[in-house]
């Protein structure tokens, strides 16, 4: 019998990263000056604001976009975090998922495009997202460290990779699933592709795109969550602090401020999906 | 027909094939050495859509594509603005071959010269009525407010004034199609490609939008290629209809041409349900409008005339261009004649006398012909024939029996 050699899996991903770390450099500090400037900036300027008045801007938004009901379920949802001494973390949990959506939607929208519009390329892209997707979430915080050190920024790059795939799985769904018919209509009448693109097929496929979007900001919150294992901050850093102590109480204080988080923001941006799709007449 | 051949040709469709697959050129082969459609398919996997159509669209002519699902009626519509490529074939709008054209000029064609209807609407659901019919013009850059008055005007058209602030989910499924066709014309195209236009639509409506085409194609002399399943429908809308079967021409011809001389078995089944009244016309079954009497002949005249040819009754009209003034019955000519008079405008009355144009559908005069002859006169009211009840009934088991066989 001979003895099969165990198959160095894990020098060969060591050395892979160890390159990586050095070859991308330059992307790996434009996208840490990035993220810290948006979360700088964002923590910054929602914390100069007094909590009452940004919970009121939150609620006419929730007013606005949902309705009255989502409007006063986020008010009353902030006032008991705010209750709860839990401000400060909240807002630094809702600036890091604001940015790592944004740089998301940044990158996935167009690829989503692409993929929609290519059939090789969809092809291509798809076993990634699905690798993408059912890697364990914690695996993404380890490559973040050696990228960015512990901190938010690590922790931003690890929640863009495993929040990226809906953006770009349902936008390139929503453009697929269009109905042809609509797609020769648009051609018949000597269409461009861009033309095509910006008139018939996004604001077609926006209902699919908002369902990617809304899906890439939740996924976004729960692995801010879990991020803050390697020194994201924030409520996730709240639970973590009381999971390593075991205080229980303070865990359950923070699991629910994150999940009235998780309800706001899920209600607000599903709801525009759904006032997009409506067809009411202009009165 | 011979009409038809002077006018000018808008689209020449040449040995068109169309072979969906790979390698689509191998069927094409095959079908020129005679292999059929399911042979192909079992062989190379290769479906054939269209087999070698060839045919010409007079200008402002409307033709009808008839033919079940699966004849590759819908696929040819389609090669025309090539929004399918074809694989073999020409396609020639106004001197140009379409099939030859580079992205750009595909584009330009399409903008100046189709207007396109389809079967589910194709409705822009996130767009107003208005925005609706703009699109064409939008994607061509005219300014909103040139293009404006202009779409308006289309709705207009189509019966739709007012409703330009709504949106299609707001709108019945007639509305939908009208705001379909009004997009449609529009751009004011040379060419309106009708893709099963009607077949979606529940039959009164789609009787309505029907007519309402007619009419409309009267007013703006558009040439038309109307694509349908419905022979019904490919019988009133077609001034010639062109019959598909698996991809293949079966028969290309007028209405009456295709109900009276089918080309082969398939076009007679075809045909055989046809309820052929509503086809025929009044100058179908009328006979020769003789013996007349003329205004000035004498009653006895006029009495000789009708014991010769049996008749109980007779028309008169006058002698020098055939106009029609009435009808004089074999009791009123011998009273005349008895009294001595030596006239017989005077007994002769125009209302007892049933007249219809020359392209009176057949079915409604069936009520009239029960008593007196009907006359066939046209727009002048000279008389150009007469239909008894007997040269109904004998023109329509005539042709029956011929599409039967």
């Amino acid at each position: 019998m001979f003895e099969i050699p165990k198959m160095p899996l894990a020098a060969w991903v060591d050395g892979l990263l160890d390159w990586l770390t050095a070859a991308i450099a330059p992307l790996t500090r434009a996208f840490a000056g990035f993220v810290r400037l948006g979360i700088d900036g964002i923590v910054n300027g929602l914390g100069a604001l007094p909590p009452v008045v940004l919970m009121l801007i939150i609620g006419a938004i929730a007013w606005w976009i949902a309705s009255r009901k989502v409007a006063i379920f986020s008010v009353a949802g902030l006032l008991f975090i705010w209750n709860l001494g839990l401000w400060g973390p909240t807002l630094s949990t809702i600036a890091l998922v604001l940015v790592a959506t944004f740089i998301s939607i940044l990158i996935g929208l167009p690829l989503g495009i692409f993929s929609g519009l290519s059939l090789p390329f969809n092809r291509a892209v798809t076993p990634v997202l699905d690798l993408m997707q059912t890697m364990p979430a914690f695996v993404y915080l380890i490559p973040a460290i050696p990228f960015f050190g512990l901190g938010p920024v690590a922790a931003a790059f690890a929640t863009v990779i495993f929040s990226i795939p809906p953006s770009i799985r349902l936008t390139s769904l929503g453009i697929r699933q269009i109905d042809r018919e609509m797609i020769e209509a648009s051609d018949a009448f000597g269409t461009t592709t861009m033309q095509k693109l910006v008139k018939v097929q996004l604001p077609l496929a926006l209902p699919t795109i908002m369902a990617g979007i809304n899906q890439t900001i939740m996924l976004s919150l729960s692995m801010v969550v879990i991020a803050a294992m390697i020194g994201a901050g924030g409520l996730g850093g709240e639970v973590w602090r009381a999971i390593q102590r075991l205080r229980a109480g303070q865990g359950v204080e923070a699991g629910l401020a994150i999940v009235i988080i998780a309800m706001i923001l899920d209600r607000i941006t599903q709801n525009i999906t759904v006032k997009k799709g409506e067809g009411k007449a202009k009165e | 027909m011979e009409q038809t051949q002077e006018r000018k040709v808008k689209i020449r469709i040449e040995n068109l094939y169309k072979v969906f697959g790979r390698n689509p050129q191998r069927a094409v082969e095959m079908l020129k050495n005679g292999k059929t459609k399911d042979e192909i398919l079992k062989k190379s996997k290769l479906a054939v859509g269209v087999a070698d159509a060839s045919f010409d669209v007079y200008e402002g002519e409307t033709v009808v594509v008839m033919g079940l699902s699966g004849s590759g009626k819908s696929t040819l519509i389609r090669c025309v603005n090539r929004l399918m490529e074809p694989t073999a074939g020409k396609i020639i709008v106004d001197d140009i071959d379409v099939t030859t054209l580079d992205q750009d000029g595909l584009r330009k064609l399409r903008r100046k010269k189709f207007g396109m209807v389809f079967q589910s609407f194709a409705l822009f659901p996130h767009k107003t009525v208005l925005e609706n019919v703009e699109f064409g013009l939008e994607i061509q850059g005219v300014d909103p407010e040139e293009r404006r008055p202009k779409c308006e005007e289309a709705l207009q058209q189509v019966g739709l004034k007012g409703w330009g602030e709504y949106y299609p989910a707001n709108l019945s499924g007639g509305m939908k199609q009208r705001v379909g066709l009004a997009r449609a014309l529009a751009v004011d195209p040379d060419i309106l490609l009708m893709d099963e236009a009607f077949s979606a639509l529940d039959p009164l409506i789609r009787t309505d939008m029907q007519d309402e085409l007619i009419a409309l194609e009267e007013r703006v002399q558009k040439t038309i290629l109307f694509i349908t399943h419905d022979l019904d429908e490919a019988l009133k809308m077609g001034d010639r209809i062109v019959l598909m079967k698996d991809g293949a021409i079966v028969q290309i011809g007028t209405p009456e041409e295709i109900l009276t001389r089918p080309a082969d078995d398939y076009v007679s089944k075809f045909v055989e349900n046809v309820d052929i009244t509503k086809v025929l016309v009044a100058s179908d079954v009328m006979k020769k409008p003789s013996p007349v009497a003329f205004v000035k002949d004498g009653p006895r005249t006029a009495l000789r005339k009708m014991k010769e040819a049996g008749m109980s009754g007779i028309f008169v009209v006058r002698a020098s261009n055939w106009e029609l003034v009435g009808h004089l019955t074999a009791e009123r000519a011998a009273d005349a004649a008895r009294h001595g008079d030596k006239w017989i405008d005077h007994i002769t009355s125009a209302d007892e006398c049933a007249t219809v144009p020359m392209d009176q559908p057949v079915r409604s005069i069936f009520a009239m012909v029960s008593g007196n002859p009907v006359a066939v006169v046209d727009e002048a009211g000279i008389l150009k024939g007469v239909i008894v009840r007997g040269s109904v009934i004998a023109a329509l088991s005539e042709r029956g029996e011929e599409a039967n066989v």
